[in-house]
């Protein structure tokens, strides 16, 4: 669907690397060192609704922009990690986090992985289990193979040498 | 175990198949992968007061929503989407199908009120949101997008991207009768 955002999307990568460079221009100032560690930590968590694979950090989208401006404003008002991020969940959904709780709806994404490992941890203890079940039989030879195995090994016997 | 070679052939097909699915389901504007779910269905619309578009000494808010359906039309003059829908929501202000108030999003005053000029209002009012935050407050992120709110002022609907006729008979219209057989 083409949405109004896109043709500036599209504009800020024909701009390329200048594109990307202005997302670093944007001057907010901080009282501490810590306020300012904390808006790169929230705005690399958070992510932008419009180019979906960029955190608000990432990109140069206009609602980015306005997302970084409100994330700066509510860290400068005073608020709390968990109080801004509420503030943006409120409005975007849990979509603007890129580490989604865990509810019914994301369990088989938080569990997807490990379900992966058992299934595959089975398969390979079934496989170990024939492979030695096979080989232990192997190793009993029939009437027939240990008389020619006998008769190889016996000094005395004439074989012709190749 | 006759068959066993059979069995990535089997996950080959179940894959196709799913992706085949998808694919239409994309196609025929069904599912959207860009779409998202939006986080105030069913919730109070967000309590805003915003200067009117046309008269910046009136306010636009959320106490006119009270009493009727309507839609909320988030717009602006740069959208492009926004031209694609525009004739059809003239349409819907002729036939006087429901009161649609607009939000001028992030958007010059004088450029915003020539595109009206130019290509017809089919807003009951529009609110003028210069700077974004009412739009962020109903959870924007792209325009255009229509929220449907009920009588007594709650979100019941979003859709992003341009309203055409096809999308209004399938997606609004029932609601939109079903929104106005509740109690308001």
């Amino acid at each position: 669907m083409m949405r109004c955002l896109l043709p500036g999307l599209v504009m800020a990568l024909l701009l390329g690397v200048a594109g990307v460079g202005t997302a670093a221009i944007e001057s907010f100032s901080f009282d501490s060192p810590e306020q300012e560690a904390r808006f790169k930590t929230l705005s690399g968590q958070l992510r932008c609704l419009v180019c979906q694979n960029q955190s608000i950090g990432d990109s140069n989208a206009e609602l980015a922009q306005d997302l970084r401006r409100e994330v700066y404003e509510m860290i400068k008002a005073g608020q709390d990690d968990a109080q801004i991020v509420t503030f943006l969940v409120d409005r975007y959904g849990d979509f603007v986090l890129y580490k989604p709780p865990v509810t019914s709806t994301t369990a088989l994404l938080w569990a997807g992985p490990f379900l992966l490992i058992v299934i595959g941890l089975v398969f390979l203890i079934r496989f170990i289990r024939t492979r030695v079940a096979a080989t232990a039989t192997d190793e009993a030879l029939s009437d027939e193979e240990q008389a020619r195995l006998d008769a190889l090994l016996d000094p005395s016997a004439k074989e012709p040498r190749p | 175990m006759k068959a066993r070679f059979l069995i990535p052939l089997g996950i080959f097909l179940a894959m196709a198949g799913l992706f085949w699915f998808v694919l239409n389901q994309m196609n025929s504007g069904e599912y959207n992968p860009r779409e998202l779910p939006s986080a105030l269905i069913d919730k109070p619309a967000p309590v805003f007061e915003l200067p009117s578009l046309h008269k910046p000494d009136q306010s636009i808010g959320t106490p006119n929503f009270i009493g009727q359906v309507s839609l909320f039309n988030v717009w602006a003059s740069w959208c492009v989407s926004c031209r694609v829908e525009h004739p059809f929501f003239m349409e819907l202000a002729q036939r006087n199908e429901i009161p649609i108030y607009g939000l001028n999003y992030k958007d010059e005053r004088a450029d915003a009120l020539r595109w009206l000029i130019q290509l017809g209002d089919p807003y009951v009012a529009s609110a003028f949101d210069y700077e974004g935050r009412v739009g962020i407050d109903w959870g924007v992120y792209g325009v255009p997008e229509t929220f449907v709110v009920d009588k007594q002022g709650k979100i019941r609907m979003r859709y992003p991207g341009p309203v055409t006729a096809e999308v209004w008979e399938r997606k609004f219209v029932p609601l939109i009768a079903q929104l106005r057989s509740e109690q308001g």
